[in-house]
């Protein structure tokens, strides 16, 4: 009988900041103090605070260590769990007050979140199916098997069950569409192809609790009458790989997937299937020609998957998150779910926050939220006291939400009437710092990188706004680039053949709506409000702080820099080529840019 | 099918169904700009120009079939600003220096561009500035990356059209470019130079290298293989420059193989010969036609009967063949007349006469596609019959079933098929196998059995004595393969053979090809669409040669000589010397002559009973049209001693081959394209060859050469004034081409039997009854091993082929691009073999037989099964048929075994052979 419970976060972020050698390290002071049978030691998924990882939690109390390193073991093991007491400088630190917090759900990162889809996540052990049975894993799965095919359909488009990926299609009729295409193959698809920059909702739920979407995927096979799914994921996720692996095969083993499922006289099989990093195969008709074996290129539509997919058979594909939804609306009834989230859209959200904000990591919260409690409750504000600007939603294709949008509740349509869009639910945090017309240049030349290239207006188009985009951030914008961009953009938006290129000029279009004057700046200043485009920046020195080094006389390539030894040095505008070689040299902080 | 009714831009239009809105539109004659639809091909919605309204919704009207009533616009503001986008963009990326492009006034973006109007201004700011490198590596093509509009009609023709799959698209976004794998060069890819792309690029982007347009063009039939393939050559002044695919002709439709397209260029080649050469002293003399063509007759008229020997050429047309053969009889007095088939499927003709009256193929090659199975047995499709092998590919990518016999693992093999690795010379045993689980596992046809043939018992009794234990040992194929492959043949209908030279160059060569017309009687695949066996014939008109009785055996239409008492059901067909005296007016000889072998090696042993063994060398002059025989049969010290030790010999070609080097006298020949005439392909179909240039110089076509020499021998009936006149007189005398006519194949696609004037001739042959002989008979069969079997001195066994850019050893040859794509003689030889021999790929190699010792280079596969050697014939450098025998042929078709040779292999230290890779 085990006295404690520890739950060190095995999620790849975590792994990354040394959750391994935590473990070990911890194995090697359980056996010091003979504590190996009293203190059970979990590997979990992905508890969310990535910022502060590797996370350590302690049951039953409910003790959240964080920032731990083997090195704190020695100390933890003796102090903790040996003396009984809580090791203080581990526990997290309220930034606003300064003061530690014991428990997980006192910090107001956990606090703010309603976590359903992430519920198991760094709870349970991914890698032990009793674990997701015993708290009601497997049971929705059970129920959709006893009802009829139809009524499967109807429980999941009445609760409201919106397509996570990006669009917001509305999941139960998709699965009505495949329902009703008559054919005797059928197949259920999922996508695990999470490409968006920085997001990483789907890897931890696929870390986490890989059988939340193996029953998903069993109850959508029930739902449009298929028996064989595809599962696909990135090459880049090798731990949710494995852990889908392991997943599949325990399931396997229960009966839960195979032959004769639950004696219902139903099957299902599921076949992973990785892919090979191209951005655009998560574009569902992409995702299915690379299946097959062939290049992962976006096909017209329609005939829509559901009516011709895989193989030419109807095939329904559902993002990770969608998927992960499903049991609990089958378990808890789509009423319940239902009463969660706003008019249009149902549920809760994750969102992978990451960029200028105190607390990155993952959240989820219900939908309806303002962006104003995530940026600010959850997310602990902007880092180091800046300014906030803007939020870039919904990937490289998403839009950018600016500070008067702020208490905008977030839903999939009002983000789309505001120019941005839910996406897979990145979230990435500006500051004043931030140039938006840099960012924008950012973005697209990410989309335009992954740009398939089959179709024109993606492959030509993304290249010649990025050209223009270029042009502008390094001071030689022309005064009609700003409607050659926006003409551009609508046309690429309008003309593309699949979700990439008609959602790739997004940030810019959003950018050139809510920053205007820092393009106008840009072209007609020939200034860069943010201060972050090198070829617009003005060096100068400021008199009261430079101490005369001749440090940047010697670091100037354009001997641009006079002064003498022990007098404030001047910088002359006229030779300066704003190579920053001076501001990079300066010990004092004299060198500043205007 | 139904139809639909739509609106176009306020037009009722009424389509198919399933049309798309694009082809609607166009066939009602509204223009949609659009680059990446190609009718061939399965649309692709790349190019994004042809998006159009419809019910208020963008639509790709290439991809979106045409429903009722949808209301569909054309041309409203939106749509022009999405397609006006798209082409800017597409400009700004391409080279648009027109006036220099092979393209231009024939360019799809040109029309695009004039029809979207491009703001001047616009392009300026999108003009791109990059280079991007030209990949020149292609002897025929030129792909220039900076005309590109990556519409992807290359990549999809490769894969629909050609089925190789040697392109693609690769990288991503902006940096996308068409590709070949790893990126290699186009030379060094898996491109099969077909051309077809080039073909279909809309643009400038792929070009044939050296591209002139012609200024005339005229329809013929292509030259190489038998296929006969129809082709349009462009003329511009006196030269050749340029050769496209007819897209009407049913079989090839538009498409040609690498020869075809850019193997032309041998007509314009200066090595053509110009005048008549005499030799003086040893060397030539350019002399006049009167001076040649008297010595010629003054020469000849000394030699008759058995002293004489004629070589008719399967390259010249029907008529041609027609007056050899009659010169041969009337002017010679000699049934020495041969042609190349006694090299090739004489074994065939001869051998199937008596099982179903002809071996003609049993149907259209347009019926390819309707096959369910095809039995594929030593032959090459895709290398030496390239339009039937993308019948065959395109087939099968539909569902039919492949069985591939064949000790080396060719091209077909790519695509999904069940292969029988059987040693060279062991098809009977094979085949026999098979019939045996057909016949033990009742996938028998008995109805067909019972009412369409005859002797079945007899056949059947001869399988009894044989095992699959015995097939499996002999062929070194397992039981298990012969029996699947049995059952995948007998289940699956309509099956369709192939077979060709590795079937026929046996000395038992027509063991094989009764066994397999025999799998095709006991499962009833005859008389059908589809169905049946096919023989692929090697040369554009050798199907004529037989069909003009360029053979001892028969006249002119199968109608046979005194003395061919071999096949015991044709004794009700009496010999028709008689009506062809009546008809040619002279005495007839009534003794056999001599066919290819036989005419140089007398000694030759299966033919013609111990009286013929034991003949002298009798043939003291030769007249011989348009074959390469120095190069060309087996055993070839025996044709070169011949040729020396003749009195008199004359020849007749279009270049100076190896064989008129040896002549008294060479006559200058046309070549197809500078004459009329009739080919019969492989399909048994008669075709127009029509004048598209003058021949070079004095030069002149063969019909006209072998009657004025008969004239100046004061022969009668040799008069004609064209082509036209001969084939009347075919038509007259030969009851399967009695319908043919100039006038009638104009219009008509005729394959014989074409009766008389009314008769539509027979696309599908023995539909009621077999033809001649009515059933088919069955024969008994037996496996006989090869006469020469490696031992301890040869231990390999060499087989011999074609490859896909050459064809024998002139024509292609003379092509320069031809010679870039396949430049030496070489040598495959298995991995586990070269490896005992420490032999790599590139190494000069000795190949050695007991005839002869040859050099060449070595190419290390496993292609190629262990024990077996594949070597080409084309490279006169290396001649093959130094090393092949003649001492056995086959007792029925006279055909020597070619194709199993037992050779040792040496590994020779030579820097560089001297002469390769010239001339």
């Amino acid at each position: 009988m085990y006295e404690k419970h520890i739950l060190i976060c095995a999620g790849t972020g975590c792994i990354s900041s040394g959750a391994l050698d935590v473990e070990e390290a911890l194995i090697e002071e359980l056996k010091k103090h003979n504590l190996q049978d009293k203190v059970r030691i979990i590997m979990s998924g992905c508890h969310g605070f990535c910022e502060k990882g590797p996370l350590f939690i302690v049951y039953p109390e409910d003790i959240f260590y964080c920032e731990v390193t083997a090195e704190d073991m020695p100390e933890l093991v003796e102090e903790y769990l040996v003396k009984g007491n809580i090791v203080e400088r581990l526990l997290y630190k309220d930034p606003t007050t300064d003061k530690r917090v014991i428990s997980h759900e006192e910090i107001p990162f956990y606090s703010k979140q309603m976590r359903l889809v992430l519920r198991n996540c760094g709870v349970i052990d991914p890698e032990n199916i009793d674990e997701y049975i015993i708290r009601g894993g497997y049971s929705g799965m059970k129920k959709a098997l006893e009802m009829e095919p139809i009524e499967v359909v109807n429980a999941v488009k009445s609760s409201g069950l919106r397509g996570r990926g990006g669009a917001g299609f509305p999941t139960g009729m998709k699965w009505e569409f495949a329902y009703r295409s008559q054919n005797d193959k059928k197949y259920m698809v999922c996508n695990a192809d999470e490409g968006d920059p920085g997001a990483f909702m789907d890897r931890s739920v696929l870390e986490g609790d890989p059988h939340a979407v193996l029953e998903g995927l069993v109850i959508g096979g029930r739902a449009i009458g298929s028996d064989e799914a595809y599962i696909y994921v990135r090459a880049e996720y090798p731990l949710a790989i494995k852990r889908l692996r392991t997943a599949i095969a325990q399931a396997e083993e229960y009966g839960l997937l195979g032959k004769n499922i639950f004696n219902s006289g139903i099957d299902f099989k599921i076949n992973i299937k990785e892919g090979a990093g191209a951005f655009v195969c998560g574009e569902e008709t992409a995702l299915l020609a690379s299946i097959e074996g062939e290049r992962g290129l976006p096909r017209p539509r329609p005939p829509f998957p559901a009516v011709k997919g895989l193989w030419g058979k109807p095939t329904c594909i559902n993002n990770v998150e969608t998927l992960a939804n499903v049991p609990l609306i089958l378990r808890k009834g789509a009423d319940w779910y239902s009463s969660i989230g706003t008019e249009g859209s149902k549920g809760t959200k994750i969102f992978a926050l990451t960029g200028k904000i105190n607390n990155t990591g993952l959240c989820e919260v219900p939908m309806g939220i303002s962006l104003r409690e995530i940026v600010y409750d959850i997310g602990g504000g902007i880092r180091n006291g800046k300014k906030y600007k803007a939020v870039q939603i919904g990937g490289p294709s998403g839009g950018c939400i600016p500070e008067e949008l702020l208490d905008l509740p977030i839903d999939f349509d009002s983000l789309t009437a505001k120019g941005a869009m839910m996406g897979s639910g990145g979230m990435v945090v500006m500051d004043e710092e931030t140039c938006m017309v840099d960012l924008a240049r950012y973005f697209l030349s990410f989309t335009q990188n992954e740009s398939c290239g089959k179709c024109t207006p993606c492959r030509e188009g993304t290249k010649r706004m990025l050209e223009i985009l270029l042009r502008i951030t390094q001071g030689k914008g022309e005064p009609e680039d700003i409607p050659r961009l926006e003409k551009l953009a609508v046309s690429v938006k309008d003309s593309s053949l699949c979700g990439l290129g008609q959602t790739a000029p997004n940030p810019v279009l959003t950018t050139l709506r809510y920053f205007r004057d820092e393009y106008e700046a840009h072209i007609f200043d020939r200034r860069c409000p943010a201060g972050q485009c090198k070829d617009l920046l003005t060096y100068y020195i400021d008199a009261e702080l430079c101490i005369g080094c001749r440090a940047c006389i010697k670091a100037c390539p354009a001997e641009a820099i006079t002064g003498e030894k022990k007098e404030p040095h001047v910088i002359d505008e006229a030779k300066c080529i704003s190579c920053g070689a001076c501001f990079d040299k300066c010990k004092k902080d004299a060198v500043k840019t205007k | 099918m139904q139809e639909v009714k739509l609106v176009i831009d306020n037009l009722e239009i009424t389509v198919q169904e399933g049309t798309t809105v694009l082809e609607a539109a166009l066939q009602n004659g509204i223009y949609i700009p659009h680059l990446c639809h190609h009718p061939d091909l399965k649309p692709a919605g790349i190019c994004r120009l042809c998006m159009v309204d419809a019910d208020g919704q963008m639509l790709v009207s290439c991809r979106a079939a045409a429903a009722e009533g949808m209301v569909v616009k054309t041309g409203t503001p939106a749509v022009e600003k999405v397609r006006r986008l798209a082409v800017e963009l597409l400009i700004a990326e391409h080279d648009a220096e027109c006036l220099t492009c092979g393209k231009n006034f024939n360019c799809k973006l040109q029309e695009v561009t004039r029809f979207v109007q491009i703001d001047r201004e616009r392009l300026q700011e999108l003009k791109a500035s990059e280079r991007k490198p030209v990949d020149n590596s292609h002897p025929f093509i030129t792909r220039d990356y900076n005309k590109c509009v990556l519409c992807g009609i290359c990549v999809r023709t490769c894969d629909e059209i050609q089925g190789a799959g040697a392109i693609d698209f690769a990288l991503r976004g902006y940096a996308t470019k068409i590709s070949t794998f790893g990126d290699n060069p186009l030379r060094e890819s898996a491109c099969e130079s077909c051309g077809e792309c080039v073909e279909r690029c809309p643009v400038g982007a792929l070009l044939p290298v050296g591209f002139q347009q012609p200024s005339r063009e005229v329809e013929t039939v292509c030259p190489f293989c038998g296929t006969g393939c129809g082709l349009f050559l462009g003329v511009r002044g006196d030269k050749l420059v340029s050769a496209r695919g007819n897209p009407r002709h049913t079989t090839n439709k538009g498409r040609l193989c690498v020869k075809g397209r850019f193997g032309w260029s041998f007509v314009n080649s200066p090595e053509r010969l110009q005048a008549p050469l005499i030799k003086k002293d040893g060397r030539f003399v350019e002399a006049g036609w009167d001076e040649a063509l008297d010595l010629v007759a003054g020469k000849l008229s000394q030699y008759r009967g058995e002293e004489a020997g004629v070589f008719a050429s399967a390259k010249t047309s029907n008529e041609e063949i027609y007056m050899a053969s009659k010169f041969a009889r009337v002017v010679l007095g000699t049934n020495n007349i041969a042609n190349v088939a006694h090299l090739c499927h004489a074994n065939t003709v001869r051998g199937l006469l008596p099982v179903t009256g002809s071996a003609g193929m049993t149907v259209p090659a347009w019926q390819i596609r309707e096959s369910a199975c095809f039995f594929v047995a030593g032959c090459n499709p895709t290398e030496a019959h390239p339009v039937i092998g993308l019948e065959i590919r395109k087939a099968v990518r539909e569902g039919a079933r492949l069985i591939i016999a064949n000790p080396k693992e060719i091209s077909l093999c790519r695509l999904p098929h069940l292969r029988l690795p059987l040693r060279p010379g062991t098809d009977a045993a094979l085949i026999m196998g098979m019939a045996k689980v057909i016949l033990d596992e009742g996938l028998l046809d008995e109805k067909f059995i019972a009412e369409r043939t005859i002797n079945f018992e007899a056949f059947k009794k001869s399988l009894e004595i044989f095992s699959l234990n015995e097939a499996e040992e002999v062929t070194g194929v397992s039981k298990d393969l012969i029996r699947e492959a049995a059952r995948v043949y007998a289940s699956s209908k309509p099956a369709l053979i192939f077979w060709a030279m590795g079937i026929t160059q046996h000395s038992h060569g027509h063991n094989n090809v009764w066994a397999l017309a025999h799998l095709a009687m006991m499962t009833g695949n005859y008389g059908k669409p589809g169905a049946g066996v096919a023989p692929l014939r090697g040369h554009n008109n050798v199907q004529g040669a037989t069909d003009m009785g360029a053979t001892p055996a028969w006249y002119p239409g199968y109608q046979l000589c005194p003395g061919y008492e071999l096949y015991p059901r044709f004794n009700k067909f009496s010999s028709s010397q008689e009506k062809f005296e009546k008809a040619w007016g002279y005495k007839l000889p009534d003794s056999p002559g001599l066919s290819t072998v036989k005419q140089f090696n007398v000694k030759a042993k299966g033919w013609g009973g111990a009286a013929m063994r034991d003949l002298q060398q009798k043939i003291k002059a030769w007249y011989i049209i348009g074959a390469d025989l120095v190069n060309g049969v087996a055993e070839s010290g025996h044709v070169r001693r011949s040729l020396e030790e003749a009195e008199f010999v004359v020849v007749q070609d279009i270049f100076l081959t190896e064989t008129a080097k040896m002549a008294d006298v060479v006559l200058p020949a046309a070549c197809f394209a500078e004459k009329d005439g009739t080919f019969t392909s492989t399909d048994r179909r008669v075709q127009r060859i029509h004048k598209v240039l003058e021949p070079p110089g004095k030069a002149k076509a063969d019909w006209w050469i072998t009657s004025e020499i008969a004239r100046r021998m004061e022969y009668s009936g040799f008069d004609f004034q064209n082509p036209g006149q001969i084939m009347d007189e075919i038509a007259s005398l030969v009851p399967i081409y009695g319908g043919i006519s100039y006038e009638r194949l104009k219009e008509e696609e005729l394959r014989w039997p074409c009766i008389d004037k009314n008769h539509p001739g027979t696309p599908v042959l023995h539909v009621d009854q077999f033809i001649k002989i009515e059933k088919a008979e069955f024969w008994p069969l037996e496996y006989i091993p090869s006469p020469e079997l490696p031992d301890e001195d040869f231990p390999l066994i060499m087989t011999t082929g074609r490859t896909l850019p050459h064809f024998h050893y002139n024509m292609t040859r003379k092509v320069e691009g031809l010679n870039k794509l396949c430049p030496e003689d070489f040598v495959e030889i298995n991995e586990i073999d070269a490896a005992d021999l420490h032999i790599q790929s590139g190494d000069n190699i000795k190949v050695i037989s007991r005839r002869g010792s040859v050099v060449s280079k070595a190419m290390v596969s496993n292609r190629i099964i262990p024990g077996v050697v594949f070597k080409t014939i084309h490279f006169i450098e290396s001649p093959t048929n130094m090393l092949t025998s003649s001492e056995f042929i086959d007792p029925m078709g006279t055909t020597p075994n070619t194709k199993v040779c037992p050779v040792r292999i040496e590994k020779v230290a030579i820097r560089k052979l001297e002469g390769l890779g010239e001339k």
